[in-house]
């Protein structure tokens, strides 16, 4: 229908603020974002395509502007692009085969930021954090406390958390206790 | 004044600052860093308890973390009060109320005292003996008697109000223990560049250089050194000092748990600030420096107050300033005591003479004793103390016998010689070997990437133990792939050379004694139990301790295990480590709960996870349920109406007109690829090739044993890309299921999944009505009989956003599933809700859900199912592909159990009186009057009032249940026999018209 | 808390990263629907929980999500390897041996009559 309103889009985190002057919890803009799946042969067709180099190597991710691919496993990354561009579209467009499955909407992000992001990530995370072993561009699935995340440090102090939408809350909780914990 | 027993310029802590607390309502003021125990023995208090089981009265013993009997109440408010708390390690602040435990009307006067005269009666083993008889006392009487007296403290019934802290940490190097050993293996450590983590349990750095007044290091007094090097480490960038801080427990992998008390000295402290922090450390290397501690000595009455370890003695002089008496006695088996005389004598303190059990004392420490005068009666002992609330004197007589000579004694100071602290090694699984010469148990053979130094290592002498550290340190660091920096070396110097030491009981206490000489302070075990847990029968250690709960309290039998182990192994005529050491077990000391929760309570105690549309349901007045994680809406209560009346309503409605549902919960997994749909035929019974683009199936999914697993709509939406659904309890599970097989049995087809359920909000809208309600707001789909028709997909858009509108029905009804991305469900539902609520359409929950499809007879696996039911048992035979190759499940639904006769079926049960509505979960017999147990046929799986049936329906797996249809069987109850006819599963709309309309 | 080094992450990550999930090297029949029931009981059912060395599967599952072997003493819960799925059973006597298998738990304890 022409006249019908076009239905209003509501972020699970919406208002949310909070953290510490330690480290700052700030809910991620909407982005756009696929599960890309497939083989090593499809990579660098696939990377043409998206336009930014999808990596080989574990832990390891790459960007082009806004654009993001995250290593999640030997076949699977976390494709965000944080201007909404059509990434289904655009991994079609490389003729190779792989599985793009639209996930903008099932995940959500909280940007973590300031000199104790490590420490309020670490009171529900397992893995070391430090620069050394975690360093700018490294990314990974892991758990914090009962919820599954995907860790991308985008700065020396700033990590970028992505996790399912009805985890966010629960997310966001517990990193603004780590927040407040990181703080002393 | 700070107490009678302060002595001016002894001690390290400042005068002018004051703290002032409360002892069993007496005001009392203490200095700032004193320990609750250091501050009682300042006001000349060492009546601190009662013992556990004989009511006796005790006293402080040490000055440490292994204290046995301080153990007091301690409170900040009315919520912030803890039972248990070492006097030892409490530190003092201004407010502190404290309260001394198990005793009754009083501390000085207790009536639980009588049992120290009954103690005949509680000999060893007493409850295992005395309680037998008669049966039915028990419970009513022993049982609750028991609970009553059992146990020390009271626990706060209060909420905690304070909040936890928790952090994982990695390092190189993690140093338990920050005495003259760990603060050397940091050190070299640290200067190798190795990351390090340095913790002790004390307020500060030095373990026992807090007391070893005679020991220099690197040239200056002992403890100066430990201050200066301990500020040097945290000040480095690569070193974590925390102070206050425990390690409590070793476990697999070099992980090493870490409680750090962060508020609890404090007078006030920082409400954001957490009351403990849980440090969860992984370390490449674990350098142990945790120390030892002193033994006491096993002798007649030994468990006065005012008899405490002489370490504990020289720490409550030499840092707190303050003398545990006027006249103090000493009773040794070991050097060490001796400096504890020297330092008192120094400090003006009578020592009327020190009673050492050996013919030969060391000479270093003979000589000295000689030159500050103090009497020596070696190859004597202490058979008997006296004193009713305190000690006043001892009995003194030459080893073997002859006449005691009393001496009076406001306190006595004791050492039977060091113990290692192998808990932490033991816990990490490490073996220890017993060194005969020394009688100590010391780490052996190693299980993790963790080192012993100093005197946990069984290593004495100062500079070996520097020395020992020092190469631990920078080893651990060198492993752990440090490569910078600078060695150290120090200077370490004993004032004196230490000899001696004994285990098991001393002269007075030995056999055929029934004194009391304990070992097991807190748990008031004496030498002589140990000797009947013996003649009992016991040879084991393990059962020894059992029997006797020797070192099973709180304290773990930090001083007692050794002193009865030695005991055993001499009743049992074997040496000491052929009857072995029990094992340690965290935690170390006591950790509280609210450590170990820590961040995980209240809302974040597990997600809650709500749906896109959970805001609207919560303003629309929805109660919920849990369903797994989820908070789902389970009912719409109007004004007045309850749960029944309510769930009636939508029921009816949904069938009148239509109703809109959230079923955003729904497990959805997306399969996209090339084998796609022979990887379907694989994890479903059903055969998918067949499928078309645009249309759905109905899937079940089985184990390979050949039970139904799972099951759900399948949507194709093109050749390479499949739309699953799954149960929402089961979404991860099943997913896991075929991510095992693709990835481990089906490696060579090329198909991925992807987890999409909380990609999409999903919107059921059913009811004869529902397509009127969604049509205007729908584009690019002809939603016609014809063109649409039940179990069909299309992509298309709804209120000008993506969607994927599924026409199926869990209802069945003419219905539709709007799945649209689910930022936009909200607002989606809103626009559905502002069409189908004027047409008299509702919103309903769960529980409305589940009745509609039972009045159909659709089965919700999980709940109809248990995991033991074949797709023949659920009736499902329909949807098993009779050609198929393979799938999973194909093989083990075929075993001869699965295939008998007689296998429980799932069948409708109707009640013969239609207005009884069963019980979820009940039997069900043929035979109501046949003898108990009854022979049980099966069981109620579902069962609803049906508003559109007007009557009560039920589901049930029932022993060959197809084939029992009319047939009148029995569930009965506890107040009544309910008779069923078995039936068919559709209740309502039997031929199926409905859901095509 | 264990730490398993994944052979995909090529990393070591805590256990809670990990799932088990039961005994390696069991492969599906590829004729499964003929086989007889012993057959099946043979597949299916029968483990050998062995005290000492066990061939076991684990999934990362919140990490990369792969499936790998690993070979772990159930005694002392070390890992001597872990390897991809479909890779072959490692010959364990090529493997240098760092770490004297630790005596059983049961022998720490403390020895009984």
């Amino acid at each position: 229908m022409a006249d019908q309103a076009i239905a209003t889009r509501k972020a699970p985190l919406a208002g949310r603020r909070g953290g510490s002057p330690a480290a700052i919890l700030t809910p991620a803009e909407p982005a756009s974002r696929i599960s890309l799946r497939a083989g090593h042969d499809a990579i660098s067709a696939l990377s043409a395509a998206l336009g930014v180099t999808v990596p080989l190597r574990p832990k390891t991710s790459a960007s082009t502007g806004k654009r993001h691919a995250l290593w999640l496993g030997p076949d699977e990354w976390l494709v965000i692009d944080e201007e909404g561009a059509d990434l289904v579209a655009a991994a079609a467009s490389s003729g190779a085969l792989h599985s793009a499955v639209d996930v903008s909407h099932r995940n959500t992000a909280v940007i973590v930021s300031g000199p104790g992001a490590e420490a309020a990530i670490n009171s529900g995370c397992p893995q070391d954090l430090s620069l050394a072993l975690f360093p700018v561009g490294a990314c990974s699935r892991t758990i914090f406390g009962k919820a599954e995340i995907v860790l991308l440090r985008t700065a020396e102090d700033t990590f970028r958390v992505e996790c399912w939408r009805s985890f966010s809350p629960f997310v966001f909780g517990l990193l603004s206790e780590g927040a407040e914990d990181a703080g002393h | 004044m700070t107490g009678v027993n302060r002595i001016s310029g002894a001690g390290r802590l400042t005068p002018a600052r004051t703290a002032r607390f409360t002892f069993d309502g007496r005001t009392l003021t203490a200095l700032e860093g004193d320990t609750i125990a250091s501050a009682l023995i300042a006001n000349d208090i060492h009546l601190v308890g009662r013992s556990f089981k004989y009511h006796r009265p005790r006293g402080i013993l040490s000055a440490g973390a292994e204290e046995p009997n301080a153990l007091l109440d301690v409170s900040r408010d009315a919520a912030r009060r803890q039972p248990n708390v070492r006097a030892t390690v409490q530190e003092v602040f201004d407010g502190m109320r404290v309260s001394s435990q198990n005793r009754w009307p009083s501390l000085a006067f207790d009536v639980g005292g009588f049992n120290d005269l009954l103690s005949p009666f509680f000999a060893a083993g007493f409850y295992y003996k005395t309680f037998m008889w008669p049966k039915a006392a028990w419970h009513k009487l022993y049982e609750p008697f028991i609970r009553r007296a059992a146990g020390l403290g009271v626990a706060p019934t209060e909420t905690d109000p304070d909040h936890y802290a928790s952090r994982y940490v990695h390092c190189d190097v993690l140093v338990v223990g920050a005495g003259a050993a760990g603060l050397a293996a940091a050190l070299a450590a640290a200067n190798a560049g190795a990351k390090v983590i340095l913790c002790d349990e004390q307020p500060a750095v030095g373990g026992a250089l807090h007391y070893d007044s005679g020991s220099e290091i690197d040239g200056r007094a002992g403890y100066d050194w430990a201050l200066a090097t301990g500020k040097a480490l945290a000040a480095m960038d690569n070193v974590t000092l925390l102070t206050r801080t425990t390690a409590f427990g070793y476990y697999n992998h070099n992980f090493v748990g870490l409680v750090e008390r962060v508020t609890d000295h404090l007078p006030a402290p920082d409400k954001a600030l957490p009351r403990e922090r849980l440090w969860q450390v992984r370390a490449k290397k674990v350098i142990l420096a945790n120390g030892a501690i002193e033994r006491h000595m096993v002798f007649p009455n030994n468990d006065r107050p005012g008899i405490m370890l002489a370490s504990a003695g020289r720490t409550y002089l030499n840092h707190f300033g303050v003398a545990v008496g006027k006249k103090v006695g000493i009773y040794a088996a070991h050097d060490s005591a001796y400096e504890a005389a020297f330092d008192l004598r120094k400090a003006g303190i009578d020592i009327p003479a020190i009673v050492d059990c050996r013919e030969k004392p060391g000479d270093m420490v003979l000589a000295e004793a000689r030159s500050l005068g103090i009497e020596v009666l070696s190859g004597q002992s202490v058979v008997n103390t006296s004193g009713k609330l305190r000690i006043s004197s001892i009995s003194v007589a030459r080893n073997g016998g002859g006449a005691a000579r009393k001496i009076a004694v406001d306190a006595l100071l004791v050492s039977a010689g060091w113990i290692p602290s192998v808990h932490l090694f033991s816990q990490s699984r490490g073996k220890v070997t017993f060194d005969a010469a020394t009688e100590r148990f010391l780490p052996g053979t190693y299980a993790q990437e963790c080192l012993s130094v100093g005197a946990c290592n069984g290593t004495d002498d100062l500079q070996a133990t520097i020395d020992e550290a020092l190469a631990a340190g920078e080893l651990a660091a060198r492993a752990a792939g440090a490569e910078g920096g600078v060695q150290v070396a120090l200077s370490g110097r004993n004032a004196f050379e230490w000899t001696g030491g004994m285990i098991g009981a001393a002269e007075g206490a030995g056999q055929d004694t029934t004194v009391k000489a304990f070992i097991d302070f807190q748990h008031d075990v004496c030498a002589k139990d140990i000797r009947l847990a013996v003649r009992e029968g016991m040879h084991s250690i393990e059962h020894i301790k059992r029997f006797t709960t020797n070192g099973m309290a709180s304290d773990q039998g930090k001083l007692s295990n050794m002193h009865g182990l030695a005991i055993a192994a001499e009743a049992l005529g074997k040496e000491i480590p052929q009857v072995g050491l029990t094992t340690f077990r965290q935690p170390y000391t006591p950790v509280t709960f609210g450590t170990i929760v820590s961040h995980s309570r209240g809302n974040l105690f597990d997600p809650a996870r709500k749906t896109p549309i959970h805001a609207w349901e919560e303003a629309h007045g929805a109660e919920f349920e849990d369903v797994g994680n989820w908070k789902r809406a389970w009912f719409y209560p109007k004004a007045g109406e309850n749960m029944h009346e309510a769930v009636a309503r939508e029921c009816k409605t949904v069938r009148d007109v239509a109703g809109v549902f959230d079923a955003s919960t729904l497990g959805k997994i997306e399969v996209v690829g090339p084998d796609a749909a022979a990887f379907l035929n694989l994890m479903y019974t059903n055969a998918w090739d067949n499928l078309k683009p645009g249309r759905c199936r109905y899937g079940i999914m089985l184990r390979d044993d050949g039970f139904v697993y799972d099951d759900g709509v399948v949507g194709r939406l093109a050749d390479d890309r499949f739309h699953v659904t799954t149960t929402t309890g089961g979404a991860p599970r099943v997913l896991h299921h075929m991510e095992d097989y693709l990835q481990t049995e089906f490696p060579h087809l090329k198909v991925w999944l992807t987890s999409t359920t909380e990609q999409w909000a999903v919107i059921a809208v059913q009811g004869p009505r529902a397509r009127e309600i969604i049509a205007p707001l729908v584009e690019g789909i002809d939603l016609s009989k014809e063109a649409f028709p039940h179990m069909s997909v299309a992509e298309g858009s709804i209120c000008g956003v993506p969607t994927r509108l599924f026409r199926m029905s869990f209802t069945g009804e003419l219905g539709f599933e709007v799945n649209v991305p689910a930022d936009f469900g909200q607002a989606v539902w809103e626009a559905i809700w502002a069409r189908a609520e004027p047409m008299g359409a509702c919103a309903y929950g769960t529980e409305t859900m589940h009745v509609l499809r039972a009045e159909k007879g659709y089965i919700i696996v999980g709940q109809d199912t248990d995991g033991t039911l074949t797709p023949e048992d659920a009736g499902l035979s329909w949807a098993v592909s009779k050609k198929k190759p393979d799938f999973v499940g194909i093989r083990g639904m075929k075993r001869p159990d699965l295939v008998k006769e007689g296998r429980k079926q799932l069948v409708g049960l109707l009640a013969k009186d239609p207005q009884v509505v069963l019980e979820e979960g009940a039997q069900i017999v043929a035979d109501p009057n046949q003898p108990k147990p009854m022979t049980m046929l099966g069981h109620v799986t579902s069962s609803y009032w049906s508003p559109n049936c007007g009557r009560s329906i039920a589901l049930a797996v029932v022993a060959g249940g197809r084939a029992r249809h009319g047939q009148t069987l029995y569930v009965p109850m506890a107040d009544r026999t309910i008779a069923v006819e078995v039936s068919d599963m559709v209740f309502f709309d039997k031929e199926g018209g409905r859901l095509h309309g | 808390m264990l730490l398993i080094y994944c052979p995909y992450c090529e990393e070591e990550r805590s256990e809670l990263e990990f799932r088990n999930a039961g005994d390696a090297h069991i492969v599906r029949p590829a004729n499964i629907a003929e086989i007889s029931d012993e057959e099946f009981e043979e597949y299916f059912f029968l483990r050998q929980n062995p005290k000492g060395l066990i061939y076991e599967r684990w999934r990362h599952i919140h990490g990369c999500g792969r499936f790998f072997n690993a070979v772990r003493d159930t005694v002392s819960d070390r890992f001597h390897v872990t390897y991809k799925a479909g890779e072959p059973k490692p010959d364990l006597d090529a493997e240098p041996k760092t770490n004297e298998t630790v005596e059983t738990y049961e022998a720490l304890e403390g020895v009984a009559e």
